[in-house]
């Protein structure tokens, strides 16, 4: 720790009155500026690869952009785009990422919106000890689950000839199952802070359950509701278990599942790994740069996951 | 809200609201009108939670029990089996370093940067940087920090600095032979020069004054002979009182199999460096050579003198450490092969942890500095007016005030890392992955092939009774 600072009478300092800051205030800027620019590196450094020629990886270093900014280009961007949406290239993952991603964002909210509802509002015996059940799920590894749910897809499929391992339904249905704890976890606690009397006058002017779930409490619940659902969106967007076991076989792939697929490869393609790693970071960039508030939240809430 | 985490202004408010429900709140008229009703709600999450979960870990639990083919019970004979290969050690041992690793030094960084960001003004830049890449994924994360640790110093930006750092001490010689792919200063040795210590080549015979030396190298590339400004080759002069010489290529394109003479499509070989040794072996002179090759060492003085290429001019200089592989941290090549497995530290794990540091610094310094805020101030001021110093109060007041956060950070981090995957998979060089593996990617790996369901289901509930622990801390924490 730099901040060893020297005694200085607190009075000297009545805005801050926990510490006394001055003498150490220029050392603690320097620390954390060189913090910061360590932290930066890296997503500047796979941004310039992506954006330089792709014969030039192996020649020199991204940093020599700093001295020679005109190698940058976006004929990587062009090359992998150029594919279009044909199963297997970076755009066709870019899709199946949000296949996946949206509708199981969506189904968390929606159904750990309405057993939260259930146990917060709900009068039936054992409430309590669903929640505890729903607590002790929350660091649950998912590998627990993996071996019978692929076994049980199986079956499912060559009853009905349907096609459900291999496929988005099949990793939708395997996500939504473990982010409901979480949801649920999440919904509740927040549906808990709501006075019962709010609801309790709805009932007596008649209004069902599902009205006051409706109108009363998913509206007083949107900041949590967002927070799950950011929350969500980019557990699921960046997961790579689960695609690798249930679009095994499938040729449309998730973009975790495509850059996985090129590390196989030589150096040679870091042009494909960086570019790809950049699209599929845009997204999630996107979603945290517009909705930090709410995903700050849903971390500080996620600390138990 | 978050059931132990203190919120503050960076997290506003929502309803605070108690952790469990006081029943005999709403016994009365509240509620439900009818039990259907609310298992309505209920049930999509319940039926889900079901099928998807519960029944699946039963089941596990059961498959682990049976052979691969699922048919015939072997009690625990999976559990044997894992245990008794050298994967599980590695596995074990990776597991092992992430978890003694990785929790302390993110609720570490985390506290730090929590405790140093309440100083500067800029901070909420300060926190949106250091908290960006957890939206990364491991996979894209892991593929970034593996071109940081690119072993050739061209690409690998830490063995660029590495290197930087390097040559200015000690500089490479223009002639690098690399070990690596086969190369010795001894196999350069062609005319009138043999190996001398520490990988030099000096000149077989004996010069005095007045006489000439001339020293043939050969497997020297043409393309760094030009590149160093090598000029055709001149056979030296005697010069009364001088010792001169030649070093040269010894190798004509039209006389491939004659040494020893030079011929003029021969280059001489620039820019190296000699010493002239005395009869006890140290050096009294020293000259470089021109670009014909030449060199003249003036005024030795009497006596007998061997003319040396000194070791400097083949060192290849820092050519990368390799990152990315499992060679170990810690001495064990004398131990058996299990205990190597288990005592050693491979490098990669290091660069993958720094690597998860960078994801999730960000989410412990949010969650501590969320807790920080929420802290009684006046019991900070008063430690201070009691003449505390600042180190002082933050050893002595603020950590502790801060453990339940940060054993909450501690923990989350510990389960994570338990599971650990998927940057094992994309960071490592991919003949380093084996060595790399944990738990989780053994899973993986035995879940993959044909005849590995139970050994799979095995790890699973291995993977499972380790999180239990934690399991238990978090009901503990949520009944409080």
């Amino acid at each position: 720790m730099s901040v060893q600072a020297a005694s200085l009478p607190v009075a000297a300092h009545p805005k801050k009155p926990g510490f006394r800051v001055r003498p150490s205030r220029i050392v603690v800027n320097v620390v954390l500026a060189a913090i910061a620019i360590f932290w930066l590196v890296p997503t500047i450094g796979i941004a310039i690869i992506s954006l330089r020629p792709n014969s030039s990886f192996e020649q020199s270093g991204w940093w020599t952009v700093l001295t020679a900014p005109a190698q940058l280009t976006f004929s990587n961007y062009q090359q992998l785009f150029s594919a279009g949406f044909k199963a297997g290239g970076v755009l066709d993952s870019l899709t199946t990422s949000i296949a996946i991603t949206v509708p199981v964002t969506i189904l968390v909210t929606v159904i750990s919106s309405l057993t939260a509802y259930s146990l917060v509002f709900g009068r039936w015996r054992g409430r309590t000890l669903v929640f505890l059940l729903i607590v002790a799920m929350l660091v649950l590894p998912l590998q627990m689950a993996l071996i019978p749910v692929a076994s049980l897809y199986k079956v499912f499929d060559n009853t009905t000839g349907l096609q459900v391992f291999g496929s988005v339904i099949g990793a939708i249905i395997f996500h939504v199952a473990f982010g409901l704890p979480f949801g649920i976890f999440l919904m509740r606690n927040f549906y808990s802070g709501i006075p019962h009397d709010l609801l309790e006058a709805g009932r007596i002017d008649g209004a069902g359950e599902w009205t006051l779930f409706r109108k009363v409490v998913m509206p007083i619940g949107i900041p949590a509701l967002a927070s799950l659902a950011i929350f969500q969106f980019i557990w699921v967007w960046n997961d790579l278990l689960v695609a690798l076991i249930f679009l095994s076989g499938n040729t449309h792939q998730t973009l975790t599942l495509f850059l996985y697929g090129q590390t196989r490869a030589l150096s040679s393609n870091y042009w494909i790994i960086s570019t790809g790693a950049m699209i599929s970071i845009i997204i999630p960039l996107i979603v945290f740069f517009a909705f930090q508030r709410y995903f700050v939240r849903g971390v500080l809430a996620g600390a138990v996951k | 809200m978050a059931v132990a985490v203190p919120t503050s202004d960076s997290a506003p408010a929502e309803p605070a609201g108690e952790i469990l429900p006081a029943t005999s709140k709403h016994a009365g008229g509240g509620g439900f009108r009818s039990h259907l009703g609310s298992l309505l709600f209920l049930a999509p999450g319940a039926v889900w939670l079901l099928l998807i979960v519960v029944y699946p870990l039963i089941a596990t639990v059961i498959r682990s029990l049976f052979d691969a083919s699922g048919q015939n019970f072997i009690a625990l004979g999976n559990y044997k089996s894992i245990f008794s290969t050298t994967e599980i050690i590695v596995a074990l041992k990776n597991n092992v370093v992430w978890v003694v690793l990785f929790p302390f030094l993110v609720t570490f960084f985390g506290l730090v940067f929590a405790v140093l960001t309440e100083r500067i003004r800029w901070s909420t830049a300060f926190k949106t940087i250091v908290f960006m890449p957890l939206v990364f994924s491991a996979t894209a994360a892991g593929l970034t920090w593996a071109s940081i640790f690119f072993i050739d110093p061209h690409t690998g930006m830490v063995n660029a600095a590495i290197q930087g750092t390097a040559n200015a001490i000690n500089p490479p010689g223009l002639y690098p032979i690399d070990p690596a792919s086969g190369q010795t200063v001894s196999g350069l040795a062609a005319t009138g020069v043999q190996p001398g210590p520490s990988g030099s080549l000096e000149s077989k015979t004996a010069v005095s004054p007045g006489s000439t030396v001339q020293l043939g190298l050969i497997a020297i590339a043409p393309t760094i002979l030009q590149a160093n400004g090598a000029a055709p080759a001149v056979a030296p002069t005697a010069s009364p009182g001088a010792i001169t010489g030649l070093v040269w290529r010894d190798f004509s394109p039209t006389h491939p199999l004659v040494r020893g003479q030079v011929f003029p499509d021969e280059d001489g070989i620039p820019g190296l460096q000699l010493a002239l040794l005395n009869g006890s072996g140290s050096s009294v002179a020293k000259a470089t050579t021109a670009k014909n090759g030449t060199f003249t060492f003036a005024n030795p003085g009497s006596g007998n003198y061997h003319v040396q290429i000194t070791a400097n001019n083949f060192s290849a200089g820092f050519n990368g450490i390799f990152f990315l592989g499992t060679q170990t941290l810690t001495p064990t090549s004398s131990l058996s092969p299990t205990l190597q497995a288990i005592f050693s530290l491979p490098i990669v794990d290091i660069a993958m942890i720094i690597a998860y540091l960078w994801i999730w610094a960000g989410f412990a310094m949010v969650v501590i500095g969320a807790g920080l805020a929420a802290l009684n101030r006046e019991v900070l001021e008063a430690a201070q007016i009691d003449g505390a110093s600042e180190w002082q109060t933050l050893r002595r007041v603020t950590v502790p005030m801060l453990a339940p956060v940060l054993v909450v950070v501690f923990v989350t981090m510990l389960i994570n890392v338990l599971k650990i995957f998927d940057i094992i998979l994309n960071m490592p060089a991919p003949s380093s992955q084996s060595g790399a593996a944990t738990l989780a990617v053994n899973m993986y790996d035995d879940f993959s092939t044909a005849t590995g369901q139970g050994l799979a289901a095995a790890l699973a509930v291995v993977l499972f009774v380790l999180v239990i622990p934690a399991m238990l801390f978090n009901l503990k924490r949520i009944r409080g």
